[in-house]
């Protein structure tokens, strides 16, 4: 057995998952086979976005020949969801957006259940819809859930019945009322600003659209093969929802081809249970169409932010008010915690000491506003991170030093009451400054101009906690073979953030095996066989999967050092596991690990055996988080920690067509500790043309809430040649206490302030702020010529 | 309706019947168990079914069946040889270009026919080469970076 990799924890080792994915071996659920009994189905989705079901007739599609079933809201009307149970799988009395499964046939080839699916019959009686979150909030909109109150709902969410409002978070601190900071606050001031900043609702987009599989027993077992970041939630939620024991429900889940949150929670599964359930012993098998995963799965919400800011003379923030109305879309059981989130996060990475935030998931007639990377801190960091350079300027300090003097530090109060584990952001601001060139910057935004090209430099910083329940676990095993290879079981995801390779190198570093021996049986996921993951979200597992993996190779190598002290008859105390042998510090004597881990060791003169097959299990479960009080948001910790990062960006516009380039972009991220630290700048790179793309994208409706740009031909997503040249990272690590080996997630982060950089830094170039986005060029354009287009020729050269 | 095609994939030669509506990459996929092309979007707007065809990258989607009558695929199953990756595949993996691995075989096959027809090419024509080929992880940085290590290798 070749060893090359000893300790791996903080090397750039390998991704366990690369060969199998460049040689097309690697499986996604439309890649396995299902044999010949297979039947197809395929979704009806509501045309219109509010209206009640008066009538359906399945009859014309029911007598296609070759159609096996169809199902409708009527077959099983019950409620659904992650937080706040208020959705039906199927739509029942009721339909919110254009999108909404209405009913969902199943034949014997796609074909025929897309042919089938026209000869739905749905009547419809429209009902007023609501688009503005920020109008939807206000009283007298129209209802979208009139039955809110009686939802099914977690302690920690507080929705508004008789409202659109799913969840109300309230943050009050220093001197402030309902009706905001005092006024002898405000008095204080030597600057304030006031802004309200938009964003409409985008599509994670991944490659791979949602697919999924399943089959319902004669016998009332169910497994459904999802790609899927939540396996374990899916079979909870399946499993309250239908009423079947838990242990009756398999969800598997291979490979995933891209999540960015989109697959967590549950989407089409319990659709396609449904419908397997109506065809029992048969596999069905649902892939969404590009057009239906843009706006029939899951989307991220839109937001109305509302700032109100005052710092002092010397630039130390005094004072926020601020109101976030996320654009919820239909159905909010994800999304009323991404507005929770914002709610204790209101303030950003900022000191503040006096603050009144409110922060509003409201329901609209749009597509369900759910889970997407960064889970409500790209939202809100748009107005952050504008509103706070706004207010420097104002007091006539530069963004970067405003930012530096008021930013949170390690041991910090923050505006929950928690006091912030270890952090370093000033760090973080200091790398990019320096890598982007900040100080070249004489003063105040000024325009450097060539030809028609301005160009400008921009600054974000931003904070982002891993948004959940206080207590999602994690557990690992970890399993010897007679070789001494090592097998490690995990039950969280795969999405190409390298999730596999980190549990293989905190395995081998914790046992004192080489990388290599390491193999992590992980795929698929499958709840039947592998050990419990909450979900595959929230940035969550390095932290606490590593957590637990660690553990359950540290359970593995005690059991070893114990029979091998008795074997010696030393104390396991002087033992050690490196590179795959057991050494004795007192004796010097070594043990190598091979056929001892699964046959144990003899005892002396052969007078029996000891020890037997080595397999190690682990967990971990945050203990620590404590609820907050619902009219303050106050409480001993909100939160589990905080990973904190800056962005800077170069942007270069064209004045004769609006069209931006951005040509630079230098991130810094403190990760505790890098555990593969070229896995951690993959992310820093893909984060950050996945946050310079969001600035550029926004899903568009027209006045009766049809989607109008449902493909990648009208919602362009970044190809190569739009991503910026250059990007530079900076890994910053400040251990943290409950980390493994100090870690912490970066996933999601990566993207949360690129959007407000590149504003910022077209500020600088232009002069002009843009509140709302998508910066298209269009808009970039009109404003730069608000009297209407010139020509080109008569701008100086 | 039913076509009888006949063609060859990854070197081996196929007599099929096919249905006259299906596309290359239904074929592929679901009569023949090639699975590496993989369906994005269905309409050409993503790259992640591209094959090469008679030496071109294509998107397999886009490529009614009846049409592949006569022609040569190549399809990422046929980049190693003899249990040896492709010096593309390599370098993939060498440069962590893939994360969750759904535009890999896509890309990696519009990189062959771009070094094919310009072994030598600019990080512009590399960039333009894969503007077809849609990624959401990876800000392709890595992957343009693994292509001019190729285009590099085959300098010497
Ligand atoms: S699946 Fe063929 S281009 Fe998208
Ligand atoms: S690696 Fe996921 S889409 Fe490219």
């Amino acid at each position: 057995m070749t060893q090359t990799i000893s300790n791996p924890a903080g090397k750039s080792v390998p991704r366990v998952d690369a060969f199998e994915k460049v040689t097309g071996a690697a499986k996604y659920v439309d890649d396995m086979a299902f044999g010949p009994g297979l039947l197809y189905g395929k979704i009806v989705h509501s045309p219109v976005a509010h209206a009640l079901i008066k009538r359906i007739d399945t009859s014309k599609a029911l007598a296609l020949p070759g159609v096996k079933a169809v199902v409708t809201g009527q077959d099983n009307p019950t409620h659904l969801g992650l937080y706040l149970k208020d959705r039906y799988i199927f739509a029942y009395d009721r339909v919110r957006y254009v999108g909404e499964s209405v009913a969902g046939v199943v034949a014997i080839s796609e074909e025929i259940a897309e042919a089938a699916a026209k000869l739905v019959e749905v009547e419809y009686e429209l009902l007023e819809p609501v688009f503005d979150p920020y109008a939807g909030a206000q009283p007298g909109a129209p209802l979208l859930h009139p039955d809110l109150g009686k939802y099914e709902v977690v302690n920690f969410i507080f929705p508004e019945p008789g409202t659109n409002i799913s969840e109300h978070f309230k943050l009050r601190k220093g001197d402030v009322s309902d009706a905001g900071v005092s006024d002898a606050v405000w008095a204080q001031c030597a600057a304030i600003v006031e802004e309200t900043y938009t964003m409409p609702q985008i599509q994670h987009a991944p490659l791979e659209t949602h697919v999924a599989v399943a089959r319902w027993d004669l016998d009332g077992q169910i497994t459904v093969w999802a790609a899927s970041q939540s396996p374990f939630a899916q079979r909870d939620l399946l499993s309250n929802s239908l009423g079947v024991p838990h242990g009756n429900i398999r969800v598997i889940s291979p490979y995933v081809g891209g999540g960015f949150g989109g697959k967590a929670g549950i989407s089409i599964e319990a659709n396609v249970a449904l419908m397997a359930q109506a065809v029992k012993g048969r596999p069905v098998k649902v892939r969404m169409t590009r057009e239906e995963e843009f706006v029939a799965t899951n989307v991220r919400q839109s937001l109305v932010s509302k700032f109100k800011i005052g710092c002092d003379a010397k630039g130390n923030l005094l004072a926020m008010d601020v109101a976030y109305y996320f654009g919820g879309g239909a159905y909010n059981d994800y999304g009323v915690n991404i507005a929770r989130a914002a709610g204790y996060s209101c303030t950003g990475p900022y000191d503040v000491p006096h603050v009144k935030g409110d922060s509003y998931c409201v329901y609209t007639n749009h597509p369900i506003g759910s889970a997407m990377r960064g889970f409500g801190m790209p939202e809100i960091h748009w107005g952050i991170e504008q509103v706070m350079d706004k207010l420097a300027e104002e007091i006539g300090m530069d963004a970067a030093d405003f930012k530096r003097r008021n930013c949170v530090r390690t041991g910090d109060i923050i505006s929950t009451g928690m006091t912030m584990p270890q952090i370093d952001l000033v760090t973080c601001i200091d790398k990019v400054t320096e890598a982007i060139g900040w100080k070249d910057l004489t003063g105040f935004p000024k325009p450097v101009r060539s030809g028609n090209k301005l160009r400008g430099k921009g600054l974000a910083i931003m904070w982002k906690a891993p948004a959940m329940p206080p207590n999602p676990g994690s557990s690992a095993i970890v399993r010897f073979n007679e070789d001494a290879t090592v097998n490690v079981y995990v039950g969280g995801q795969e999405l190409g953030q390298g999730a596999f390779t980190v549990a293989a190198q905190m395995a081998a570093e914790a046992l004192g095996v080489p990388y290599e021996w390491v193999r992590v049986s992980a795929n698929p996921v499958d709840t039947k066989y592998s050990p419990y993951e909450w979900q595959t979200v929230a940035s969550r597992l390095t932290w606490s999967m590593g957590n637990a993996v660690k553990a359950a190779a540290e359970d593995a190598r005690g059991k070893i050092l114990d029979i091998v002290a008795q074997y010696w008859h030393e104390d396991p105390a002087d033992l050690d596991i490196k590179n795959g042998v057991v050494i004795s510090y007192k004796s010097e004597r070594e043990q190598p690990l091979q056929k001892m881990v699964v046959y144990g060791l003899p005892n002396e003169n052969f007078e029996g055996w000891q020890g037997g097959p080595i397999v190690g299990s682990g967990k971990f479960m945050p203990t620590y988080v404590t609820g907050l009080d619902p009219e303050t948001g106050q409480g001993a910790r909100a939160v589990v920690h905080y990973t904190v990062g800056a962005q800077a960006v170069e942007i270069e516009v064209d004045t004769e067509t609006g069209q931006m380039d951005v040509l630079k972009i230098a991130s810094a991220y403190d990760v505790g500790k890098a555990i593969n630290p070229d896995l951690v700048m993959t992310q820093i790179e893909g984060g950050a043309v996945h946050g310079m793309s969001s600035a550029f994208e926004g899903l568009r409706f027209d006045a009766q809430g049809k989607p109008l740009n449902g493909n990648f031909v009208d919602y362009k997503i970044a190809t190569a040649p739009d991503a910026p040249r250059e990007i530079h990272g900076d890994i910053v690590e400040t251990p943290l206490e409950d980390g493994p080996w100090g870690a912490r997630g970066v996933g999601e982060h990566v993207m949360v302030p690129t959007a407000p950089a590149i504003a910022n830094a077209l500020y600088a170039a232009t002069g002009i702020r843009f509140n709302d986005l998508p910066l298209s060029a269009e808009k970039v354009f009109r404003a730069l010529h608000p009297a209407g287009p010139e020509l080109s020729c008569a701008l100086p050269r | 309706m039913y076509h009888e095609i006949t063609l060859t994939i990854n070197g081996e030669g196929y007599t099929l019947a096919v249905q006259s509506h299906h596309t290359l990459l239904k074929v592929l996929r679901e009569q023949l168990g090639i699975t590496s092309p993989k369906m994005g979007c269905g309409n050409g707007e993503c790259g992640a079914c591209t094959i090469l065809m008679n030496g071109l990258a294509v998107n397999s989607c886009q490529v009614l069946a009846p049409e592949a009558d006569g022609a040569t695929i190549e399809t990422v199953e046929g980049l190693s040889k003899d249990g040896k990756l492709h010096p593309l595949q390599q370098a993939f993996i060498d440069h962590n270009a893939v994360q969750c691995g759904f535009c890999t075989p896509g890309m990696l096959m519009s990189a062959r026919a771009l070094l094919d027809r310009t072994p030598h090419p600019t990080e512009d024509e590399i960039r333009y080469a894969l503007v077809g080929n849609l990624c959401r992880c990876t800000g392709y940085t890595r992957i343009v970076e693994a292509i001019q290590d190729v285009a590099g290798q085959s300098d010497s």
